[in-house]
């Protein structure tokens, strides 16, 4: 296990108290806290070197210009992206797919053409590619999820007889904590012939990722589960893809030249990333990927898997909760239900001893379905959470189950 | 975030608790005139509103909410809300819907039971679920055909 003791005072909020009780942050899957070394870089960043990127021919324009290519450099090297050109900074997760759909996705999928997602997929990896099918005349192919919570291998096969163009799936599920074959499913998806997609929102921040292991095409992560600020991220591709789509938006700095009536683009990555970029979230992340691998990602995961694992006993324990999920191939995320207690009924009640958990369909309404729940309370682990955690997590449970009259 | 810290038996008082396990008018009213679907789609909670007129008289009403998609305040707000309002005419249950939210935006409290969710003032995450019946039943008298959500609504 990770030294949590020595990690937490790194993360200043964490210092907060909450109705006059030590704050148990575990919404992880939602978005992660930050390290002081995070807040300092952007700090350091605008009280030096601010100015905008790619375009000054002064001294203080080449330093910001560094400091974001620097960030590039850090994401390519955290997820052993192909080449750093291959690595285009964007919003987050949301946006690296939605860039995918409108750039890769409306030139190659015609009517008739299959897309597939999975029912575990979170609205951000569904969406895009519905507005993409409906656009096209395409088929939006949905493969089923097991009794258990995984990806059903019998029905993902079926789904590649359609050859489908392209295959988008979650390495791990933000609503069960599933870590997905990942690698399995590319191979499958690829011997039919598709593209893949892969959703890292919830992977990069908590496992040792390799992109070139995985063999995906395109990878979309989010910075701000993984320590950086929000509204950082990036898409991590092939750079022969990258170099064969057209751009996703117009503007400054993904051009070449602009003539009155057209324009060339850019190299890649530039030609992704049209206008300022968010230079702060970059060089946020940049930071936050420095302190990520400080602590090593197999340590990390190792850490989360074994909180995982002592909530599941631990909830399991209380008569009437029902946690969610697989038995092994689990992050560190716990979906659980108590009881006929609404979850949005338990996360106020464990707000109360300072304990902060997710309840909600995780934007993932296809999932809960299947489920058959309309909603579900979500503990999710990071880096500074430790057993104290899992046990005012407990304890907060059991109080809710007295409040409702829960049997015990 | 200096006030003191609110007391989880003021949002769920005993009279909440027990509409939420016994709701009262948990019903589908195949005939209603008046129907109405209510969403708050940030939590995924549903509401099924029926309400029947007799000239500008609710003479029946009755809600229905899908498996495990309405919260202890959502469900209980409802059941209370359809007590309330049966026999009322149409401008009176407006008017307990105008005095309902106004409690709930920190105004005085709503008359009889309703007074039940004032503890809902102090967890502003849950007022959306309180009004939810509401702005339901607002709909339904309105008969206007779009499910509401809570997020069309004004109730901050």
């Amino acid at each position: 296990m990770l030294d949590t003791a020595r990690i937490r005072p790194d993360f200043p909020l964490l210092a907060r108290q909450e109705n006059g009780q030590r704050l148990v942050y575990l919404d992880n899957a939602a978005t992660s806290q930050k390290p002081r070394k995070v807040i300092e870089a952007i700090v350091h960043y605008y009280t030096f070197h601010n100015a905008n990127v790619h375009r000054g021919a002064y001294a203080l324009a080449v330093e910001a210009t560094d400091a974001y290519e620097a960030a590039r450099t850090a994401v390519a090297r955290f997820v052993n992206a192909w080449a750093r050109e291959g690595v285009v900074f964007t919003r987050g997760t949301t946006e690296s797919i939605n860039l995918v759909a409108a750039s890769w996705g409306r030139t190659n999928v015609r009517r008739g053409d299959t897309v597939v997602v999975t029912a575990m997929d979170h609205h951000s990896n569904i969406v895009p590619w519905q507005i993409l099918c409906q656009e096209k005349g395409a088929t939006l192919r949905m493969v089923e999820i097991t009794g258990d919570g995984r990806i059903d291998l019998a029905d993902f096969g079926r789904a590649l007889e359609a050859k489908p163009k392209l295959v988008a799936f979650p390495y791990v599920s933000n609503s069960l904590g599933t870590v997905n074959p990942a690698a399995q499913l590319i191979k499958l998806a690829h011997s039919a012939g598709a593209v893949t997609v892969v959703d890292g929102a919830q992977s990069s921040p908590h496992l040792q990722v390799d992109v070139q292991e995985l063999d995906c095409d395109f990878y979309a992560l989010s910075g701000h589960k993984m320590l950086a600020p929000m509204g950082s991220g990036a898409l991590i591709a092939k750079p022969a893809l990258l170099e064969a789509m057209p751009p996703y938006h117009g503007g400054g700095e993904m051009i070449e030249r602009v003539w009155d009536d057209r324009s060339s683009w850019n190299k890649i990555p530039h030609k992704f990333e049209g206008g300022t970029p968010n230079v702060e979230a970059a060089v946020g992340l940049g930071a936050a990927i420095a302190y990520l691998e400080q602590l090593g990602m197999e340590r990390v995961a190792a850490h989360e898997q074994e909180l995982a694992r002592i909530a599941v006993d631990r909830l399991s324990q209380i008569d009437g909760v029902t946690v969610y999920g697989p038995p092994d191939h689990r992050a560190g995320v716990v979906p659980f239900t108590y009881g006929d207690i609404h979850p949005h009924d338990l996360a106020t009640i464990l707000d109360k001893d300072g304990v902060c958990i997710r309840a909600g369909h995780h934007c993932t309404q296809p999932l809960m379905r299947r489920l058959g729940v309309a909603a579900t309370a979500r503990a999710s682990f990071y880096i500074y959470n430790d057993v104290d955690d899992i046990d005012a997590l407990v304890t907060a449970v059991r109080k809710a189950g007295e409040l409702f009259g829960v049997p015990a | 975030m200096s006030s003191p810290p609110p007391d989880l038996s003021e949002l769920y008082q005993q009279v909440i608790l027990d509409h939420n396990r016994n709701p009262r008018n948990f019903k589908r009213i195949e005939s209603a005139k008046c129907k109405a679907e209510g969403n708050n789609p940030l939590c995924g909670d549903r509401i099924q509103l029926y309400v029947q007129l007799d000239d500008d008289t609710i003479s029946d009403v009755g809600f229905q909410m899908p498996q495990g998609s309405g919260c202890a305040i959502s469900k209980a707000s409802a059941s209370l809300m359809t007590e309330a309002v049966k026999g009322k005419r149409i401008g009176d249950a407006e008017e307990m819907f105008e005095a309902f939210r106004t409690m709930l935006a920190g105004g005085a409290n709503a008359p009889g039971k309703l007074a039940a969710f004032s503890g809902v003032r102090a967890f502003p995450s849950r007022i959306k679920c309180a009004n939810l019946a509401w702005h339901a039943l607002h709909a339904a008298l309105q008969g206007s055909a779009a499910p509401v959500t809570t997020e069309s609504a004004r109730d901050f």
